[in-house]
């Protein structure tokens, strides 16, 4: 028997309802109420004890991708930001369609993860947007959920299928949204500044269309819809109408589309680019409102590794994406909740908790006794300065380097051992 | 006033004296072109590349005569010629011709960004001869070096930008120098290609080009196109002739002194009436002679900047 006593910290705990000053035990890798052993002691004084944080959102980019990131390399960044769980998305190479490709995923994560890996399944055969993968089957592998996220389902037949099928399985179907022919080869936000710089647009109706179909077909098949990395102020209006009405529809927002905005690519920096792009102000306002009202239920961070060498291209030309993990708990305490005071701390882990593991029907995200003892221990007010050269990743697309933030994770524990501390 | 730039990526970032430097650097280049030897010794013993990612034959050939007339020694790289169809990034290319020693490259590329790029990483003096829809900062110091010539001024001046503005670095290029000079702007064209959004560049956008023609001290027209991408932007070059070309009859409502501008190549009938196109209004021809010109001076002056 082992035990850990996480002392006089501040418990945090969303599903429960529970904030206060005390202790959490463990024993034997499962929250406990007693212990016949003497635990090991950990001061948690000052610190929030909070149940380990869920990315739904990263791309470890295993199999087939491996120069820019591995499930090693990725769940350690996981680790380092604190995070104990995280949904890898599919489009790697061969895609995440089959269930020996979700079984081989799994294995490498036991292997050589060290936080836990769920994965999000493709709904389409190689994620093209074609014919449906086999939907079944990738459940019985244990996929989470389902997602061809980087690309995104043009027909709405086929879309509309593919929902009412995921129903029987009451598996949730995650859709990155983008209408091709509105987004073209858009490569940033349209506005002011695209029409200066003379790039490509990819303007906000381009995802918020996309967003009003999955409301109606969410609402038609009644299956969940949950859109990932919402960027534009009409997906959020469109979000929060349809919620009011019922229909199973969620969204999710990445600390990018909050601490930048598209004048940050002025120098044509590729760091700077993502998809969807970085918006402007009122995008932003938007997006920490729907956050604040609770229009927005979840936090993901879309960790994109890719190789300098990838990125240090024309601007058009190169991969979308930023890495996430290690920063955004910090980039979120630091503007959600101590700059803008849009959230507060519980809700913030809520966002990362309570409300992802309902979602994806997780056993985790709670510190209910017995309950598998994942736990982050953050220091809400701790300063640091973000250091690319720093990263657990293997990759150094950070777009943040240098950044001073206030709140970060300082232990993250995972099935009741610790894998990374400050 | 001092040189300090090794290049020239955009107007953007430029000052009004900077502008007018390198057009006031222009006008003592120009009779160069009307001596008998038509060459200075300037860029002796220096290596300029013109290196063209995207196919252009006018702007090369009038950089490659103005490195001629400095007595520099030119090369010409070609997209077709050069590794970038070899897979090889366009960082890794530029950095060979850098260790060609090459002291100019002229880059004309189709991603917006791309002469800052090369910029931001080779010591090498960029000069952008233009990079996708962002600047073409040489063609728009011709056209300012030409109306300055005719007009003696820019600042008043009421030049009125017509055609494709949403995919032409002619026109933000042109847009940057002439507010910068004072002049007043307007953008004109279907509201699918002029989007409002350019007002925030300090110009202002109509949709009429009988409203504004016989106000404009300057008419530039942009050239049109109907290839593929453009088939949604407006349903042809007929319906486009009948809204926004310069016709006979909206030429005669020009002020008399009105100057005709084109950046070529032009398509007779379409943007330009045949006729307007050769009358004596029109500065077409000008613009190209002055294109020499104003290159020798971007090329003079930035290749006297060694790296900080």
């Amino acid at each position: 028997m082992s035990a850990t006593l996480l002392k006089n910290g501040r418990i945090i705990d969303p599903e429960n309802r529970r904030d206060e000053v005390g202790d959490l035990l463990i024993v034997d890798g499962c929250i406990a109420e007693k212990s016949d052993a003497k635990p090991e002691i950990i001061d948690c004084t000052g610190k929030v004890v909070a149940p380990g944080l869920i990315d739904l959102h990263v791309h470890f980019r295993e199999p087939g991708q491996s120069a820019k990131e591995t499930i090693a390399t990725g769940t350690r960044a996981a680790a380092a930001g604190g995070f104990t769980s995280v949904v890898c998305m599919p489009n790697t190479s061969p895609s995440i369609d089959s269930p020996s490709v979700v079984a081989w995923v799994q294995d490498k994560a036991k292997a050589e993860g060290c936080v836990n890996v769920f994965v999000a399944g493709a709904i389409t055969k190689g994620i093209a947007g074609e014919e449906l993968a086999p939907i079944g089957a990738l459940k019985k592998a244990g996929v989470v959920a389902i997602t061809d996220d980087g690309h995104c389902i043009q027909n709405h037949e086929l879309m509309r299928r593919a929902l009412e099928y995921a129903g029987m399985f009451d598996l949730v179907v995650m859709d990155h949204c983008q209408d091709y022919a509105l987004v073209g080869k858009g490569v940033m936000h349209e506005g002011a500044v695209s029409t200066l710089l003379g790039l490509p647009g990819w303007p906000a109706i381009g995802e918020e269309i996309i967003v009003a179909r999955n409301a109606q077909l969410a609402e038609l098949t009644g299956t969940a819809i949950h859109c990932q990395h919402l960027s534009a102020a009409g997906s959020v209006r469109i979000l929060r109408e349809a919620r009011a009405r019922g229909i199973r529809l969620s969204g999710e927002v990445c600390p990018h589309h909050i601490a930048l905005t598209d004048e940050a690519i002025r120098g044509y920096d590729t760091n700077f680019k993502m998809n969807p792009p970085l918006r402007s102000q009122e995008h932003v306002d938007a997006l920490i409102e729907g956050i604040a009202d609770g229009t927005i239920t979840i936090l993901a961070s879309d960790h994109a590794p890719h190789c300098g060498y990838e990125k240090e291209v024309e601007f058009d030309q190169a991969p979308f994406g930023i890495l996430g993990l290690e920063t955004e708990l910090g980039l979120f305490l630091d503007i959600l909740v101590h700059k803008r005071r849009a959230i507060d701390l519980p809700r913030l882990i809520q966002l990362y908790t309570e409300n992802p593991a309902k979602l994806l029907g997780l056993d985790r995200g709670t510190l209910t006794p017995g309950a598998t003892a994942d736990v982050t221990i953050i220091d809400p007010g701790l300063e640091w300065t973000v250091d690319k050269a720093a990263s657990a990743s293997r990759s150094r697309n950070n777009a943040f380097h240098g950044w001073e933030l206030k709140g970060r994770a300082v232990r993250t524990i995972v099935g009741g051992k610790t894998v990374w501390s400050l | 006033m001092n040189w300090t730039r090794k290049d020239l990526t955009g107007l953007e970032s430029l000052s009004a004296a900077e502008i007018e430097h390198i057009l006031d650097t222009a006008a003592a280049f120009k009779d160069v072109g009307s001596r008998e030897v038509k060459k200075v010794p300037a860029l002796r013993g220096k290596t300029l590349v013109n290196f063209f990612v995207e196919p252009s034959t006018r702007t090369r050939v009038s950089f490659e005569l103005a490195a001629f007339r400095l007595s520099a020694d030119v090369i010409n790289v070609s997209a077709s010629t050069s590794s970038l169809t070899k897979g090889e990034t366009l960082k890794d290319t530029a950095l060979n011709l850098q260790a060609l020693h090459a002291d100019i490259i002229v880059l004309r590329h189709a991603s917006a960004g791309a002469a800052q790029f090369l910029a931001e990483r080779l010591d090498s003096s960029i000069i952008n001869a233009g990079d996708g829809a962002h600047e073409h900062p040489t063609q728009a110091l011709l056209d300012t070096f030409t109306i300055r010539e005719r007009k003696g001024r820019i600042a008043g001046l009421h030049v009125v930008i017509i055609g494709d503005i949403l995919f032409s670095r002619v026109a933000r290029s042109n847009i940057h120098a002439l507010v910068k000079l004072g002049a007043r702007v307007t953008l004109c064209g279907p509201s699918t290609l002029v989007p409002r959004a350019f007002e925030s560049l300090g110009v202002a956008v109509t949709h009429d080009i009988d409203s504004v023609i016989a106000d404009a001290d300057v008419v530039n027209l942009l050239r049109i196109q109907h290839e593929r991408q453009r088939k949604e932007y407006f349903p042809s070059l007929g319906e486009y002739t009948a809204l926004f070309g310069l016709t006979k009859a909206r030429a005669e409502r020009l002020k008399p002194d009105a100057l005709i501008m084109h950046p070529g190549p032009i398509n007779r009938g379409v943007e330009i009436d045949s006729d307007v196109a050769d009358s004596g209004r029109s500065v077409i021809l000008d613009q190209v002679t002055n294109g020499l010109a104003v290159r020798m001076a971007v090329l003079y002056l930035c290749a006297g900047v060694r790296p900080s």
